[in-house]
Parts: structure tokens; sequence; C-alpha cells
């Protein structure tokens, strides 16, 4: 897989090339160029702002899509645990289960018994010391990827474990496997996601060599069909589910994974603006008694997700139905639930931010940078494409846009050269025999 | 800011009694030091000797300038102020000595930390300060 696969793309047809994407975009991705937006690859982390804030729905998070099940000749679905809070006709975690399986699934494995895993197994490694304080969770693929393009002195402290959706994964098939005696090339792990994070991180993991989840659909794309057969469920067909209780329900708001853990010194920060915010001052040693940092790119968690279809709000109120119905947690977990857990691959900071390899050439690229900074009208205002004037001196400097795209400096330079025309002008000779024409002569 | 021949230079005024803008100086160096591709290692160690520095200028004197120089070969700033001065150096050195009032270590401020900090992740740390003129404090970090 590319090395710089993200899931959010962008819809040429649709976009008008508005500056409302530049502006949001919390590690400056975003350009707009001959009237479209591009996003620069390299600096996406598929947070989803852009696709939350784009007026004309032109950007996309690429998912799997209803064909692709059929691919496999058996399906397993791996609900999110935000999924139980989409439908108001769906009064429990059993009836979303239930109309999963009418869809044609031929198993459904909670991924809130994963984020059970992934709770107990956090557990026991704050119990020992191998980790630098604060621990920062790795369950959103967004924060991973944050920290590997602008955090590297945070990556000694992200838990190298697997998410809760790999967890799921791994379990969901080898019980299936097992029990039907079948191969696991002939089924399919399908995450059923609130998130476009999650796509790239099956497609394109990072700490893992690769993910155990076979595709990814959004909640968009199963919203309807399961709505339908919510509509047609008795309540005594509806299945037994002991696989997850509320600790592994409540992942789906922000503060979820925090309140799983046996610790106090928690703190759980939402939404990528004030998750950077968070990190600058970590940075700088500046939060202390602090054991466990849970990090949420979308504000809310992930029911605020772009993929999610209920109102956040709404979605969170449901929550409460399930503290009141549900035990606290599923099954207890079994210690071959909990292998494979740790990544397997190392996280190598990718340096997207500096103007040169060679430390000399990057002082001269900032150094030009700051003096076309001072030529810039210091607006902000969009229109070259860059979301700053600052951000477009260092376009300028990186060699990828030109100083007269900011329209103020264009205006100078052809008012400019307009007054040395006149200049120029009025230095002219007479044309010849010009001077004898009387008026009216042609 | 400036460059003659390899050289970056920044200057900033910190602001007295301002916790809400304290660090922004050290924040922007930070921005400055990705942007030239210095080894994070390197740069997580300077700017949080360069922040206790600006803290401390903050705290016990009432604000200051910081002047700080990069050069391929060393990063270095020079934070200085014009308040009551240290009258005693080696004891502000040792750790837990601290002459912050009670309002101050309300704020998590005060344990007497920041400067043994600063020895800890500076290469090089030089306190020059009178009674009653100010204090210097120069800060310096070799790049290889
Ligand atoms: N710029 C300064 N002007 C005057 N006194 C200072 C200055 N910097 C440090 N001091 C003195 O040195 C002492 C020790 O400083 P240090 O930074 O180590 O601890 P602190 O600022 O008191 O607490 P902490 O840094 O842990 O918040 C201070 O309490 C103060 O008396
Ligand atoms: S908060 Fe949840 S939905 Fe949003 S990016 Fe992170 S994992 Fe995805
Ligand atoms: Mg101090």
């Amino acid at each position: 897989m590319d090395d710089y696969y993200h899931s959010v793309v962008l819809d040429n047809k649709l976009c008008k090339g508005c500056t409302n994407c530049i502006k949001k975009c919390p590690t400056e991705a975003i350009r707009v160029r001959n009237g479209k937006a591009i996003i620069i690859n390299e600096k996406c982390i598929d947070c989803g702002e852009c696709l939350r804030t784009c007026p004309y729905k032109a950007k996309i998070a690429q998912t799997d899509t209803w064909d692709d099940l059929s691919k496999f000749k058996y399906r397993i679905a791996l609900p999110a645990p935000s999924l139980y809070m989409q439908f108001a006709n769906a009064p429990s975690k059993e009836h979303v289960i239930k109309a999963l399986q009418m869809l044609g699934f031929d198993y459904v494995y909670e991924v809130a018994r994963g984020a059970e895993i992934v709770t107990s197994i956090t557990n026991k490694i704050l119990k020992t010391e191998s980790y630098q304080r604060p621990v920062i969770s790795s369950a959103c693929p967004a924060v991973v990827k944050l920290i590997q393009l602008n955090y590297p002195n945070l990556i000694p402290n992200l838990l190298k474990i697997k998410s809760p959706m790999e967890m799921a994964a791994i379990n969901a098939k080898k019980e299936f496997c097992e029990e039907h005696n079948v191969s696991p090339s002939e089924v399919g792990v399908f995450f059923i996601s609130p998130c476009a994070a999650k796509m790239t991180a099956v497609k394109s993991p990072i700490g893992i060599s690769k993910s155990n989840v076979d595709g990814v659909l959004s909640i968009k794309t199963v919203y309807f069909r399961m709505f339908k057969q919510l509509a047609k469920i008795k309540d005594e067909e509806l299945p037994d589910s002991n696989q997850a209780g509320y600790k592994g329900v409540r992942w789906a708001a922000d503060g979820g994974e925090a309140v799983a853990l046996n610790t106090e010194k928690i703190l759980a920060v939402d939404g990528i603006h004030n998750v950077i915010k968070i990190f600058e001052e970590l940075e700088n040693d500046s939060i202390e008694d602090v054991d466990f940092i849970e990090a949420s790119a979308c504000t809310g968690g992930c029911l605020g997700g772009p993929l999610a279809v209920e109102n956040m709000f709404v979605a969170t109120a449901r929550t409460k139905k399930f503290k009141e119905s549900l035990p606290s947690h599923g099954l207890s977990i079994a210690d071959s639930e909990m292998e494979e857990y740790e990544f397997d691959c190392p996280i190598i900071h990718k340096d997207v931010t500096k103007l040169d390899t060679d430390i000399s050439e990057a002082m001269r690229k900032y150094d030009r940078m700051v003096s076309l900074c001072d030529e810039l009208p210091a607006l902000d205002c969009g229109a070259c494409g860059a979301p700053s004037c600052k951000a477009l001196a260092e376009d300028i400097v990186r060699g990828i846009a030109d100083i007269t795209d900011c329209i103020f400096v264009l205006r100078r330079k052809v008012r400019k050269l307009a007054e040395e025309m006149m200049a120029l002008e009025s230095r002219m000779p007479p044309v010849i025999g010009e001077e004898n024409k009387k008026d009216g002569d042609i | 800011m400036g460059l003659s021949g390899q050289k970056v230079t920044l200057r900033y005024t910190i602001a007295a009694e301002d916790f809400i803008s304290a660090g922004e100086a050290s924040s922007h160096v930070k921005k400055t030091l990705n942007k030239l591709g210095i080894r994070h290692e390197l740069i997580k160690r300077f700017t949080i000797a360069m922040y206790e520095a600006e803290i401390n200028t903050v705290i016990h004197a009432s604000g200051g300038e910081a002047y700080v120089e990069i050069t391929p070969e060393k990063l270095m700033v020079k934070i200085s102020d014009n308040g009551p001065g240290i009258p005693d150096i080696e004891k502000a050195m040792m750790e837990g000595w601290s002459t912050a009032p009670e309002h101050i270590r309300e704020m998590g401020f005060g344990a007497g930390m920041g400067l043994p900090n600063m020895k800890r992740y500076a290469d090089d740390l030089a306190v020059e300060s009178e009674v009653g003129v100010g204090t210097v404090v120069t800060i310096t970090v070799y790049l290889s």
C-alpha cells in the first residue's frame, strides 16, 4: 500500500474552490489551486474536519461498498460501539445486532468487546513502569497519525497495542473459523464505521503490518438498510448478547475509554484542535500528575465521527439508556482473547515540517519565508489558496506557490507596472505627422 | 528576525505577570526549529529549558526579553530581565529551592525545579545576576 494512502478525497465536480476547508484543516493539508481544493497527501491525518465543513459535500471518505460483501462466502459484522446510538427505533443493543443478522451477516462480533479487551490490557500495562507517562491512547487513528507526523517526542508515550477494532477482528475470525470449521480466506470481516480514519487504519495501518479487517462500511451505508430491518424485529426473536457491557459500549462517546480504566489520573480530550493544544503542553512537560490520556480527534468522541448519521448530542443522550440496561461489562475475558495484542511494527516519525534536509539551506529558506511574510498583507484572507499568509510564504519557499498568488501583491505589481507604462508613455515622441492634424481629421 | 551568514535570530518580549501568554516565545521557537529540521530530541531539550527561563522572568521578575540565535552548530537563547536579581545563585540552582509566594504556588509553579531542569536539559547554562539590577540566563544546546 502506498505510504501516503489516506481515505479522505475530493470530488472535483462538487468543489467550488471556496476557502472553508483550508481554514479548518488542523494540519494545513489543503490548498486551493486553479479553483479546486487539493489535499497534500503527506500531511492529511483523515480527521474528517473538512468533511464536516465543506458546504458542497465535495470531501468524501472512501469506504467499501455494500457490494463488496459479496466477495466473501461468509461475512462478519463488527459494529462500532457508536452504531448502537444511531437509531431512534433500536431500544437495545440486541436490536442492532439482530438487524445486522437480518441483513445477512453470518456472525456479529461487538467492537465494544474489543474495547473491553483493550481496557483490560491497558490496565495491566498501567500497573507496570514500561511506558513513559502519561500513556497516550492509540485507539483513534487520526490521533496516532498526528503524533507520527507532528509530535515525534510523544511516540514513546503512545500505547503500542492494537485498537478495539483490530482485537475484535482477530477474535471474531478465530472464533467463527473454529466453530464452523472454515478457512479464514473465505471469511470477510467488515467494520461498521463512524470514522474516516479507520479506513486508512485498515488499508495503510500504523504499528501493525497488516490489518485483520477486510472491509470498512460507513454507518451512512448501512443506516437505511438497518432502519428498515429494525422496524420488523419482534422482541421474542432477539439474540442473546453478552459479549460487551456498558464499559465497552461507553467507548462510543468521549471519555468512555478513560472511565473504563482503573486509574483516576486521566485526562480525556476531544476535538482535534483541542488535542493539538494538549500535545503542545505535553511537549513542554507542563502537564503533571496524569497517567493516561484519551484523545479523540472528533468532538464528542466517535459519536461525533464524520460518518455517523445521528446528531451527536442526540446520540450521546442515548448512551444513558445503556447504562441502565446493560451489565457493567460482558463475559469475562479469556487469556486466549488477549493474544497478539502488541504492535508489530515500530512507529517511525515522518517529518513533513522541515523546509530542507540540509540545515543551512533550511535556514536560508526560513529567512526568505520571514521576509516574504513582511511583504504579504497579514490578512489571512485565503484568496491565494493557502490557509494563511504565513502558509503562502512557506509554500513559496517550498516552490509550490508564487508571490503573485496573493491578490494584494498582484494588485500592487499591476499598479506599479501601470504607473511605469504611464511614465514611459509621456516620454514617447509624437507620431510623425500627428502634430499637423486638425481636430476631426483622421 | 534576520539572518547574516548562516544564522537565524529571533527576539521576543516577555510580558509581566501574563500567565496566559507565558510560554509563547518558547512555543514559537519550537515551531521554528521544527521548520529548520533540527533533531526533535534537541528541540525538546532546548525549548523546555527556554520555557522554564521564560516562566521565571514572568514569576520572579517583571517580564523580560528573549534573544535566540540559531546556527548550524548550536542553539542559544539569552533571557534577560531587569527584575530583583538572585542573591545566592548556588542556592537557587538547588532542587526544591524557591522563593515563589503562596499565590504563585497555587498556580502550580514554585517547586524549585526550573533552574535544575535548565541545567539538566542544556549543554551549557550560564546564570548571571545582580541584586536590584536583573538576571541574564543563557542556555546553549549543541547540534553535533
Ligand atoms: N529571573 C529571576 N529573577 C529573580 N529571581 C529568580 C529568577 N529566576 C529564578 N529566581 C530565583 O531562583 C529560585 C529558583 O528558581 P527555579 O526556577 O529553580 O524555581 P521556581 O521558579 O521557584 O519554581 P519552579 O521553576 O519549579 O516553578 C526562584 O524561586 C527565585 O527565587
Ligand atoms: S474520534 Fe473516533 S470517529 Fe473520530 S477519528 Fe478518532 S476513532 Fe475515528
Ligand atoms: Mg522556575
